[in-house]
């Protein structure tokens, strides 16, 4: 029966090239706007580290002195080196990492190469583990490499494949910033998206090839980049040192906890350090303190950028329109058919017949239309990966999209095909047969 | 026209009626949200930075070794002479970013050293006594720095210099009765620093939301800000000679030193292109509105069509009763054009409201500024003609209707 419907609408629709195309193009251009921005959307609002996001955690607190307090204020987004460090050495969650974000010179032995600068992150031990970067050869360097300002170098696959030509490179030297460093490990590709761990430097398309042990990078004053967040009169620096001075939050501070009763405990230790704190004298602000996971501290950052969820909203608006346009299309094509339908029903077609036939048309406007507004929507992603925006290049159709294309067209178009189907099978056969 | 049979007529076509007026209502919510977002965002594109854009251009340079800051400044100083005496080019000077680069550097201002809300935010600049002449800022009030107030700085050891040259905005809102010049404020630190200079107009390094209550507020330090990672030059070219001058300043300064990293790609960047990177995203959105509010018009302009169309076959024969019992053509025309006004006027009312419903819920969600009426009534208007535009063929083809219809049966 179906293939017979099938049969009946394709004729139908020959029959009226026109209004068949117009019906085609509403749905094609108002799916296409769609899945433009909901690829856009999705891609950006994705988890960084499936599996592993709701055992991340970001604590803030709130060590600033007492001038401009507010009931309500919100602890700085990061700490500073004092505290990182205290809260580091705590070890009070399964693992924990300090880290800020760098650039440091790469001083190539081989002539082929000028020096050049690498984004780098200078980090603690448990930063691969917590974030399950994967090694291609070697692996991290440990707690006790750390406390002894090891020059040990953890460097990118990329990096790896331009000076050494992918070879396994652990355990030979690399020249940064006029010291020498062992290479102990590289890291396969890992590019999460977006760079949740430090959003300070650039929410997408930023990626580190170097890390190094914090305190290392610390010793050899690595330049920094990233937000710092100063009160009191600290602006810059601190007399002798290349880093802000202690008055200023510069530093991100992950923790891993595997359960919420560890989170909670987690949060609780916060609290008593900020009054720990107090009692020394080095805080001042009663205990402020914040424990998000990963995906309510990307929510939290509103990473999402607004005009993507503008587009998003607006792209939706207008598959509203195109469907309001198809539904009015549809119902005129149907009523212009009630003398053939009332034959059909003459004949002895049930009205769910009747109905079933017509959604079957409704049904294979809403594939060609799928069709259409995927090639749109490739068509707008490309568009948008041209675009210098630092997540442009992220702007790709996954199979998920793709299936959800078809999902959306098939079922925007046979909602649009039900009001007009409905009520051209109630007309009445008999008086439609006798006015003609 | 008498509109009683009309609406009478409709009464027969409730469904196709609600669709049309439907869809010109959603058509108008968007398209006066779209045009709002549109003109804010070219007005936003527009906006001068105060600077001679038509002959400058930046190079972002990156020292290869790791030097003392001392070796910088001399670096520094060996380079701006370079760049200084090369044919094509005017000035030069060295700073920590240039206006519409995007981040950058600012301070909170306060009147007092213990203040604790903030009076005002500015966007910092450091330069030497070529930045005025290199940017081609025009000075209104006061002097530019004199030599000996120039001195190098280290990022890492902020201190706030004790004279600056401020925008004229800066001085308005920090001395409304515009007595700044000679007067002093507190840029994040205990020291005051006294204004000597005033410039009519420089934009801020980042023009983002969150700085727009600030918009040209900024200030000019006399450091050299010696960087470890590296520095930008601001360069002006002689009139027309830009191209030129950005070839010879690049080759320059590589021959000067070769212990330096320009980026090929966009290590050397004409303001125009800073101008259009800064602004890229607002272009893309205004550009993708327009394009969204044409063919939504198309859409329900091609829906009005197919609808009338349709009436127009099924009404063939009522036509021809009515043009054999006296109606002329042009009252055939005027049915279905009125008809079309009276479904396209609910729809339009229909659409001012879900419109301003629209923008206040944006408003709330993505902290949009609220929409004149304006556009709403510019929206009006444009569906109006476009219901009329749309209508007119079918009801053309309606008038021609030859009276005999009346006597056949389909």
């Amino acid at each position: 029966m179906f293939a017979y419907y099938l049969d009946l609408a394709l004729r139908s629709l020959k029959r009226n090239k026109v209004l068949t195309a117009l019906m085609v193009l509403a749905i094609a251009v108002g799916i296409g706007a769609s899945m433009t921005t909901l690829t856009v959307l999705h891609v950006l609002s994705g988890d960084p580290l499936p599996g592993k996001s709701g055992e991340l955690y970001y604590p803030q607190i709130d060590p600033q002195d007492a001038r401009g307090m507010m009931p309500g204020t919100l602890p700085p987004e990061q700490v500073t080196l004092i505290d990182g460090m205290n809260l580091l050495r705590a070890k009070r969650a399964d693992r924990q990492a300090l880290m800020e974000g760098g650039a440091v010179p790469i001083q190539p032995d081989s002539s082929a190469f000028d020096p050049f600068y690498v984004e780098a992150r200078y980090t603690t031990a448990d930063f691969f583990a917590m974030f399950d970067a994967p090694f291609r050869y070697g692996h991290g360097w440990s707690g006790a490499d750390d406390e002894a300002h090891a020059r040990d170098v953890v460097i990118t696959r990329q990096l790896d494949d331009k000076l050494f030509n992918g070879a396994d490179s652990t355990g030979r030297a690399l020249r940064i910033g006029g010291s020498t460093f062992r290479i102990v490990g590289v890291l396969d590709d890992w590019r999460p998206n977006p760079h949740f761990y430090d959003l300070g430097t650039g929410s997408y398309d930023y990626y580190e090839q170097v890390f190094m042990p914090l305190q290392t990078a610390l010793e050899l004053h690595f330049d920094r980049n990233g937000s710092v967040d100063c009160w009191g009169n600290g602006t810059g620096g601190q007399e002798g040192s290349a880093y802000p001075s202690p008055t200023c939050a510069w530093l991100q501070f992950w923790v891993e906890l595997d359960s919420p009763a560890k989170a909670a405990a987690y949060k609780q230790f916060l609290i008593h350090y900020s009054e720990e704190q107090k009692t020394l004298g080095r805080f001042v602000r009663a205990p402020n303190v914040q424990l998000r996971d990963l995906m309510q501290w990307l929510d939290y950052n509103d990473v999402v950028p607004s005009d993507v969820r503008l587009q998003a909203w607006l792209a939706f608006g207008f598959l509203l329109v195109c469907l309001v346009n198809t539904v009015g299309l549809m119902l005129a094509k149907f009523m212009r058919r009630s003398g053939e339908l009332s034959v059909r029903r003459a004949l002895g077609a049930s009205r769910r017949a009747l109905f079933a036939q017509l959604l079957t048309e409704s049904g294979v406007i809403g594939i060609a239309g799928g069709a259409g507004g995927l090639l749109l929507a490739l068509l707008g992603l490309w568009l948008v990966r041209r675009r210098p925006s630092d997540y442009a290049a992220l702007a790709h159709l996954d199979p998920e999209m793709l299936a959800v294309t078809f999902a959306l067209a098939l079922g925007a178009s046979l909602l649009a095909g039900i009001l007009p189907a409905w009520r051209a099978c109630n007309v009445s056969p008999a008086l439609q047969l006798k006015s003609q | 026209m008498q509109i009683q049979p009309i609406l009478a007529a409709l009464r027969q076509h409730k469904a196709g009626t609600v669709l049309i007026a439907l869809q010109i209502a959603l058509t108008l919510a968007i398209v006066c949200n779209a045009l709002f977002i549109i003109h804010q965002r070219v007005t936003h594109l527009s906006e001068p930075t105060g600077i001679d854009e038509a002959n400058l251009f930046v190079i972002g340079n990156q020292w290869a070794d790791q030097s003392s800051a001392q070796q910088v400044d001399a670096q520094m100083q060996a380079d701006l002479a370079t760049l200084r005496q090369l044919p094509a080019v005017r000035d030069a000077t060295a700073s920590n970013s240039y206006p519409l680069v995007g981040g950058g550097w600012d301070d909170f201002i306060t009147m007092t050293p213990d203040q604790v809300q903030k009076t005002t935010d500015a966007s910092v600049y450091f330069g030497d006594t070529h930045f005025l002449d290199t940017l081609g800022l025009k000075l209104i009030a006061g002097r530019n720095f004199r030599p000996d107030e120039v001195a190098p700085m280290s990022p890492h050891e902020v201190v706030t210099p004790p004279v600056v040259i401020v925008t004229r905005a800066l001085a308005d809102k920090l001395y409304p009765d515009g007595s700044a010049l000679g007067k002093s404020f507190y840029a994040m630190s205990a020291t005051p620093t006294t204004i000597i200079g005033i410039v009519a107009r420089l934009q801020r390094s980042e023009v983002d939301t969150w700085s727009r209550p600030y918009a040209y507020q900024a200030l000019i330090w006399p450091r050299r800000l010696d960087g470890t990672v590296g520095t930008n030059y601001i360069v002006r070219a002689k009139p027309g000679q830009l191209e030129a001058a950005m070839r010879e300043a690049k080759q320059g300064l590589i021959a000067q030193n070769r212990m330096r990293i320009i980026d090929p790609k966009d290590g050397v960047l004409s303001f125009a292109q800073v101008r259009h990177r800064a602004y890229d995203s607002d272009r893309g959105t205004a550009i993708l509105m327009g394009i969204i509010c044409a063919v939504l018009l198309v859409i329900t302009g091609a829906g009005i069509i197919g609808l009338t169309s349709f009436w127009v076959g099924q009404r063939r024969k009522q036509i021809g009763i009515r043009r054999a019992l006296g109606a002329t053509q042009r009252d055939i025309l005027h049915y279905f054009q009125t008809e079309n006004l009276l479904i396209a006027g609910a729809g339009v009312a229909l659409g001012a409201i879900l419109a301003v419903g629209l923008n206040l819920w944006m408003m709330k969600q993505l902290a949009m500024d609220r929409m004149s009426l304006l556009y709403v009534l510019a929206g009006v208007v444009v569906l109006l003609l476009l219901g009329q535009g749309a209508v007119f063929a079918p009801a053309l083809r309606a008038s021609r209707v030859s009276p005999v219809e009346a006597t056949r049966t389909v």
